[in-house]
C-alpha cells in the first residue's frame, strides 16, 4: 500500500443555515479520518448524527442551505474542495460511486438495465449505446446475475428485488471507481436478503480493490464488513479505530453503550439495555462533550469542557475525558 | 442465407410487438379520428364541390333524404349556395391542421419550460410559474379574442394564439410532476453518478413527463378545437371564406329559426364527434401509458 491514503479528510465541519442565517445546524463538526485503498470504514451512529451529510459533503453534493465551513477533503492527492462543478461531475460515478438508502428505488422505470447500467459508461467515457451494453452484459455477469444477455433487455420491474440491488451495485462499479460509499443500503431490504447484498459488496469490493465507506446504524453489520470504525454523536467523531479494538476494548461510554445494546442470541435472562435520555437536537447540541447528559460515567468538566482527541492504542484514537 | 433468416425473424418479431402494442386501443375514436384524418388529407379528391364557390341559385337545399334535395348535394347547401358536405371535409383539415399543430406548438413550450421550472427551481421557478399564474388568471376565450385583435385572422395566427393561451396548462401539470420526480432515488443516483443537470432533465425527467404531455395533449385537442370553432363563430378566427366548421356554425345559426337545421347540426356534430373521439383517445393513452400498467 502507497504511503497517501486514497481518501484523507481533515477537520471537516458541514453547518446547515436557515433561510435567515439565525439557525445553524452543526451537522458535522471537525470531522477527520482517512481511508487506504481496499480499507473498508463502518461509520456509525443513531440518526442526526450527521452520516448522510457527512457522506454527502465527500461528494459535494449538500442540499441547498448546507455548507462546508471548514475543513481538507484530500481524495487521490487532490483537494476536492477546491474543485469546480464541472470537475467534481466526473468524480461522481467515475472514481467515488455512491449507493442510495433504497436500491429498489434507485432504477428508472422507463429504461432497460442495459441502458442504466451502461449510463454512467456514457456520461464519463463517452462510450457508445452499443458499447455501453457490450459492458453492462459483462457487468451484469460480475453481480452474478444469470442470463445477463437476456436481462439486459429487461424493465426494472421485470426484476426481482435482489436482482434490482445487484443492478445497483453493478451500476455503482461501471466505471471501475476506486471508493464506494453504501449509504445504509439495507435498511429498506428484508433480513435475508441484506445477508445476500452485502457479500455482494464485500466480493465486488474484493475483486476491484476498491475502498468502502459503509453508513450504517447497525453495530452488527459493521462487525461483519468493516475494517474500521468511526463512531459518530452529533456530528463529531467520537471513537475510530479497527473493528477488534472497538468491539473488544471501547473506549467511549457511547460506543460501550452501544455495543450492550446489541441483542445477543442465548442470552435470555438479561434485559436489553438502551442508552438513557434521547438523541441531541443537531441544532442545539450541549455544551463540553455532545454525550455528558446521557453518558452515566460523566466527570464535572464534560459539562464545560469539550474532550480532546486522544490516542488509546493502535489507530485507536477517542475524544473522551476518562482517557484525556 | 441464415442471416437473413434472423433479420426475417427480427422483423416478424418487431412486427408481432408492435401489434400487441395496440392492443385495446379503442374502436370508435379511432374509426373517427381515422376517417377525419383521411378525409382532411385527401380533400380535393373526395369533396364533391369547390368548398368556397357557391351557386346562388342552389341556395338552402335541404340534405338529400329530405324532400326537395338532391343527391348532388348529399347534406344539402347553406346561404350561398354552397355545398355542405365539401365545406364539412374541408373544414375537418383546418380543424386537424389547426387542433394538432397548436397542441404540439403548446406541448413543446409547456413541457420545456415546465420541467425547467420543476428541475431548476429557484428564480427561473419563481418566473415561470409567476407567469403562468397570471396567464391562469386571464380566461382562456377572452384572453384568445384579445390576441386575435392584436395579430389579425388567419389560420396559422390561430395556431399560435392557441399555443400561447394554453402552454401553461402542460407547464403547470408538467412542473408538479417534475418535483415529485426530483427526488425520486433514480434522480439521485444519476446526480451522484456524475450526470449533468442537462442530462438528468433529458435521460431522467423528460421520458417520464412525456407521457403526462401526450395524455394532456390529447385531451387539449378537443378544447383547441372548440376553442378554435368559437373563435371563427365569433369572427376572429379563421376569415370568412375558408370552410371552418365554427364559421359554419356561425353562418348557419341565422337559419335556424328557419328550419334549415342542417347548417348547424351537421359541423356542430362533427365538432362533437372529434372532440369526443379526442378525448376517449387521451384516456385510454393515459391508462396505456402508465408503465405500471404497461407489464404485458
Amino acid at each position: 500500500m502507497s504511503d497517501t491514503p486514497l481518501l484523507d479528510v481533515r477537520g471537516l465541519t458541514t453547518h446547515y443555515v436557515s433561510a435567515r442565517g439565525t439557525r445553524v445546524t452543526r451537522a458535522v463538526e471537525d470531522v477527520s479520518f482517512t481511508l487506504r485503498d481496499g480499507e473498508t470504514l463502518g461509520i456509525v451512529g443513531e440518526s442526526g448524527s450527521g452520516k448522510t451529510t457527512l457522506a454527502l459533503s465527500l461528494l459535494r453534493l449538500l442540499p441547498p442551505g448546507a455548507r462546508i465551513i471548514a475543513g481538507a477533503i484530500r481524495f487521490e492527492g487532490e483537494d476536492l474542495l477546491a474543485k469546480r462543478e464541472p470537475e467534481m461531475r466526473h468524480i461522481r460515478g467515475k472514481r467515488i460511486a455512491m449507493i442510495l438508502q433504497d436500491p429498489m428505488a434507485s432504477l428508472n422505470p422507463l429504461f432497460t438495465i442495459g441502458d442504466q447500467v451502461g449510463e454512467p459508461l456514457r456520461v464519463h467515457e463517452g462510450a457508445s449505446r452499443r458499447g455501453a451494453w457490450e459492458r453492462a452484459r459483462e457487468l451484469l455477469g460480475a453481480v452474478r446475475i444469470s442470463a445477463p444477455n437476456a436481462r439486459v433487455r429487461n424493465y426494472p420491474h421485470e426484476l426481482s428485488g435482489g436482482m434490482r440491488q445487484r443492478i445497483v451495485g453493478a451500476i455503482a462499479i461501471s466505471c471501475g471507481p476506486r471508493l464506494l460509499i453504501a449509504d445504509e443500503p439495507t435498511t429498506s431490504l428484508d433480513v435475508t436478503i441484506q445477508a445476500q447484498y452485502l457479500s455482494l459488496l464485500r466480493e465486488l469490493q474484493r475483486a476491484q480493490g476498491l475502498a468502502l465507506i459503509f453508513i450504517t446504524h447497525n453495530l452488527g453489520i459493521v462487525a461483519r464488513m468493516c475494517d474500521k470504525v468511526a463512531v459518530m454523536y452529533g456530528g463529531r467523531i467520537v471513537e475510530s479505530g479497527p473493528v477488534r479494538r472497538i468491539f473488544g476494548a471501547p473506549a467511549h461510554p457511547y460506543t460501550r453503550a452501544l455495543i450492550e445494546s446489541i441483542p445477543k442470541l442465548g442470552d435470555s435472562n438479561g434485559r436489553l439495555t438502551a442508552i438513557e435520555g434521547q438523541p441531541p437536537d443537531p441544532a442545539a447540541l450541549p455544551e463540553g462533550c455532545a454525550f455528558h447528559p446521557r453518558c452515566p460515567v460523566r466527570l464535572e468538566k464534560c459539562a464545560t469542557e469539550r474532550p480532546r482527541d486522544s490516542v488509546v492504542g493502535d489507530e485507536h484514537r477517542t475524544a473522551c475525558w476518562l482517557h484525556g | 442465407m441464415n442471416g437473413s433468416r434472423a433479420a426475417a425473424l427480427t422483423v416478424a418479431w418487431r412486427l408481432a410487438s408492435f401489434r400487441s402494442r395496440l392492443e385495446g386501443l379503442p374502436a370508435f375514436p379511432i374509426v373517427i379520428l381515422g376517417t377525419l384524418a383521411l378525409l382532411a388529407i385527401f380533400a380535393d379528391f373526395i369533396a364533391p364541390h369547390d368548398p368556397q364557390v357557391g351557386l346562388l341559385g342552389e341556395r338552402f337545399r335541404p340534405p338529400a333524404w329530405q324532400a326537395g334535395g338532391s343527391t348532388a348535394h348529399l347534406l344539402g347547401t347553406d346561404h350561398v349556395g354552397r355545398d355542405v358536405l365539401s365545406r364539412l371535409i374541408f373544414g375537418a383539415r383546418i380543424s386537424m391542421t389547426v387542433g394538432f399543430t397548436a397542441v404540439i406548438f403548446a406541448g413543446v413550450v409547456g413541457t420545456t419550460l415546465g420541467i425547467l421550472a420543476g428541475y431548476l427551481g429557484g428564480w427561473v421557478d419563481q418566473v415561470i410559474m409567476r407567469v403562468t399564474d397570471a396567464w391562469l388568471a386571464l380566461p382562456a376565450l377572452t384572453f384568445a379574442i384579445f390576441l386575435a385583435a392584436i395579430v389579425g385572422p388567419s389560420a396559422s395566427n390561430i395556431v399560435i394564439i392557441m399555443a400561447l393561451v394554453y402552454w401553461t396548462r402542460y407547464a403547470r401539470v408538467v412542473r408538479g410532476e417534475v418535483l415529485s420526480l426530483k427526488e425520486r432515488d433514480y434522480v439521485r443516483l444519476a446526480i451522484v453518478a456524475g450526470c449533468s443537470k442537462r442530462t438528468i432533465m433529458k435521460r431522467h425527467i423528460l421520458p417520464n413527463v412525456v407521457n403526462s404531455s401526450i395524455v394532456l395533449a390529447t385531451l387539449m385537442l378537443g378544447v383547441v378545437i372548440v376553442t378554435e370553432a368559437a373563435l371563427s363563430f365569433l369572427g376572429v378566427g379563421v376569415p370568412p371564406p375558408q370552410p371552418a366548421w365554427g364559421l359554419m356554425l356561425a353562418d348557419g345559426k341565422k337559419g335556424l329559426m328557419a328550419g334549415y337545421w342542417w347548417l348547424t347540426v351537421l359541423p356542430g356534430l362533427c365538432i362533437m364527434l372529434m372532440v369526443l373521439s379526442a378525448n376517449l383517445l387521451g384516456d385510454w393513452l393515459r391508462v396505456k401509458l402508465d408503465p405500471q400498467l404497461r407489464q404485458l
